[in-house]
């Protein structure tokens, strides 16, 4: 009898996943209440002048999803790691790739995700209006699967690491730079009256090029990290 | 037969001695160099007619600004050579071109600094060019934390070749995204190197720099990469040798 | 047919064993001795891929395990020290999405089946993270019971952590899937005789 093919593994994975997450559901939240935080906390640092809110608003909203995503990042493998089931992966007759990637989105689903979701909620509290919150929903939905794919790299190679957390930041802050000029700008864009068309369409280009590029270098860096 | 005394050097053993002579010779070159183009630099091209005197900052601003960005490309190069073929010679030379490339991008951001003061009032502006050696330099220094934090030698090198290879693939991304990001919120467009008459001085001062840097940076790199030999070889049998370390 | 040649591991600063040579045909038992690091591990690990050797060849059936990649990889079962098992899902669960993940065939009869072998039916809806570490040794091995259709097995210190009537379970286990012509590479503390129709050792010294 031939076993499971490649769909069935790849959804075996990302059912293996969901079904810890809900069992972890406060894992999950930490990082949704992490984000609300960090996003409530730029008022207080810089004054609630509606005017300056509704121009930082973007930028905040993005920096603190960011910040939410690699902060979720640390935990994408490290449990995977400590008890065995990381070597099991790459042992399978499944390319590690695709196996990353549906671990990948896994993450995802239960990190971006529910930050999209939210999001809109705390650009209210900046005073942004209907088609800028559109915008920053659309641009989140493009961009925080980049963050994902691109954090995967990141998280793969300080798998074991001690100083991991600050490490990793480190490590892919930078390279998340272009996706926040590109998600904040559209939002920024929208709500000066120009169109974020562009943007949007960049968001989506960096998206497939990191879906082109970044499980390969994940598995790759797994790999290196197991050794 | 070229082909096959390239390949004689390409082993730890064979190439510190190697790398010791040519230290000596890059030193000299730099030396020179730096001293011509500083000449020209300092005393010899004109007056700017907008910038002043201050303007000579670019003599060693530029150059440490292209350095910084070539010694990231060459970094990534030998990191994936390393990774690709398994070489430990060429691991430890990326490794060896981090700290350089590090001080370069340290020495552009400073000098971009010094220069903007005068100029404009700050400190610091965010204009293209100085965010994106800003990032540069957190490539660099994420490159070097991760190697130092992984005490396998060979696992701290194929990871960092991974990070190295990724932030060489970013560099233009990255580029392209400070740019359009600082058009949209800076009106003037800054440029610390707006020259469109140029005097042919100037340029030959800044091309004279640059190789000066470039002199440096290889003589520099030499060296260090003598002692990540010694370092990571230090079991081997061609180090108990009496005057092996010569 | 597993074949090693000229085999040589290189961990930090030491080499652990060096100029290794043996060939694993069907029904072939490798016995892997040695003091606490003194390179078991590590060499079961090269024979599965996970580490490079830093020296010397490992084939498949003739081609080398890096090339021949997923077809080694689909004839290969692996038990390390640590159990592969999620804590929050059950034994039946883990194991469900573990065979799948890994391509290898099982309807829920066969889980049970597995479950049962292994004397954990009655506790196959049981979070894995509330059971001993006797009883999840024992769902890892539920698993390899369900990898019998995969030649070679690579078993880390297959037998610790077990009770008496777990120990000689796997022991049948173990030869019977070396009559039915498997493979398998084990190290182990414990002497326990597990009948092979050849058996080849490999000593450590510390």
């Amino acid at each position: 009898m031939s076993g499971p093919g490649l769909l069935a593994s790849v959804c075996a994975v990302i059912e293996r996943e969901l079904r810890i997450a809900l069992r972890r559901r406060s894992d999950v939240m930490t990082s949704l209440i992490f984000f609300v935080i960090v996003v409530s906390l730029f008022p207080l640092g810089v004054g609630a002048d509606p005017a300056l809110l509704r121009t930082l608003g973007p930028g905040v909203v993005w920096v603190a999803a960011l910040l939410a995503c690699m902060l979720a990042l640390a935990r994408l493998f490290a449990a995977d790691h400590a008890d065995g089931t990381l070597e099991q992966l790459s042992l399978a007759p499944q390319p590690l790739m695709l196996l990353v990637l549906a671990k990948t989105t896994a993450h995802w689903l239960t990190t971006g995700l529910p930050l999209v979701v939210v999001a809109p909620l705390l650009g209210l509290q900046f005073d942004l209006g209907s088609e800028p919150l559109l915008v920053l929903i659309a641009s989140l939905l493009l961009g925080t699967p980049t963050l994902s794919l691109i954090g995967a790299i990141g998280a793969a190679l300080t798998l074991g690491l001690r100083g991991g957390g600050a490490l990793l930041a480190l490590l892919i802050l930078p390279l998340y730079i272009p996706v926040l000029i590109f998600g904040a700008g559209a939002v920024e864009a929208v709500a000066a009256g120009l169109g974020a068309g562009a943007h949007l369409s960049l968001l989506a280009a960096l998206f497939l090029g990191t879906l082109a590029f970044a499980p390969w270098a994940t598995a790759l860096a797994l790999r290196i990290s197991m050794e | 037969m070229i082909a096959i005394r390239w390949f004689k050097y390409s082993s730890p053993q064979t190439f510190y001695p190697l790398a010791g002579r040519l230290t000596t010779w890059f030193g000299a070159l730099a030396a020179l160099l730096a001293v011509t183009g500083l000449y020209i630099g300092f005393f010899v091209a004109p007056t700017d007619f907008q910038q002043g005197e201050a303007y000579r900052i670019i003599f060693i601003h530029v150059p440490a600004a292209w350095m910084s960005m070539f010694l990231y490309l060459v970094m990534a190069m030998w990191a994936a050579i390393g990774l690709a073929w398994n070489t430990r010679l060429s691991s430890m030379m990326a490794l060896a071109i981090a700290p350089t490339g590090a001080m370069m991008t340290f020495i552009a951001l400073w000098t971009g600094a010094l220069w903007g003061k005068p100029m404009w009032g700050t400190w610091w502006v965010w204009d293209a060019r100085l965010t994106s050696e800003l990032i540069l330099l957190f490539l660099y220094v994420g490159f070097m934390f991760l190697h130092a934090a992984i005490d396998d030698p060979r696992r701290a090198d194929r990871a960092a070749a991974v990070i190295a290879i990724v932030g060489a693939i970013n560099v233009p991304i990255i580029y392209f995204s400070v740019k359009w990001w600082n058009t949209l919120h800076q009106g003037a467009s800054v440029s610390l190197t707006r020259s469109p008459s140029m005097a042919s001085t100037m340029l030959a001062g800044m091309l004279i720099m640059s190789l000066a840097f470039w002199m440096y940076s290889i003589a520099v790199i030499l060296k260090r990469v003598r002692c990540v030999i010694l370092e990571r070889e230090r079991n081997a049998d061609w180090l108990r040798e009496p005057g092996a370390t010569a | 047919m597993l074949s090693v040649s000229n085999l040589e591991c290189v961990r930090g600063d030491r080499s652990l064993f060096a100029g290794l040579n043996f060939s694993l045909a069907a029904g072939t038992l490798l016995a892997v001795r040695g003091a606490n690091g003194s390179g078991k591990t590590s060499l079961l690990r090269i024979l599965c891929g996970l580490l490079p050797p830093a020296n010397g060849t490992i084939t498949w059936n003739g081609t080398d395990i890096a090339e021949a990649g997923e077809e080694f990889r689909r004839n290969l079962a692996y038990l390390g020290h640590l159990n592969s098992l999620k804590d929050e899902l059950s034994a039946v669960e883990n194991l469900r999405l573990s065979l799948q993940v890994a391509g290898i065939a099982g309807d829920t009869q066969q889980l049970l089946a597995a479950l049962e072998w292994s004397g954990l039916r009655e506790r196959r809806h049981q979070a894995c993270g509330s059971l001993s570490q006797g009883q999840r040794r024992r769902v890892a091995l539920a698993r390899l019971w369900l990898s019998r259709a995969q030649t070679l097995w690579i078993l880390d210190e297959p037998f610790t952590a077990l009770d008496v009537a777990s120990v000689e379970r796997t022991r049948i286990l173990l030869e019977t899937h070396l009559a039915a012509g498997g493979i398998v590479a084990l190290t182990t503390h414990q002497d326990v005789a597990v009948a092979a129709p050849a058996t080849h050792t490999v000593e450590f010294a510390p």
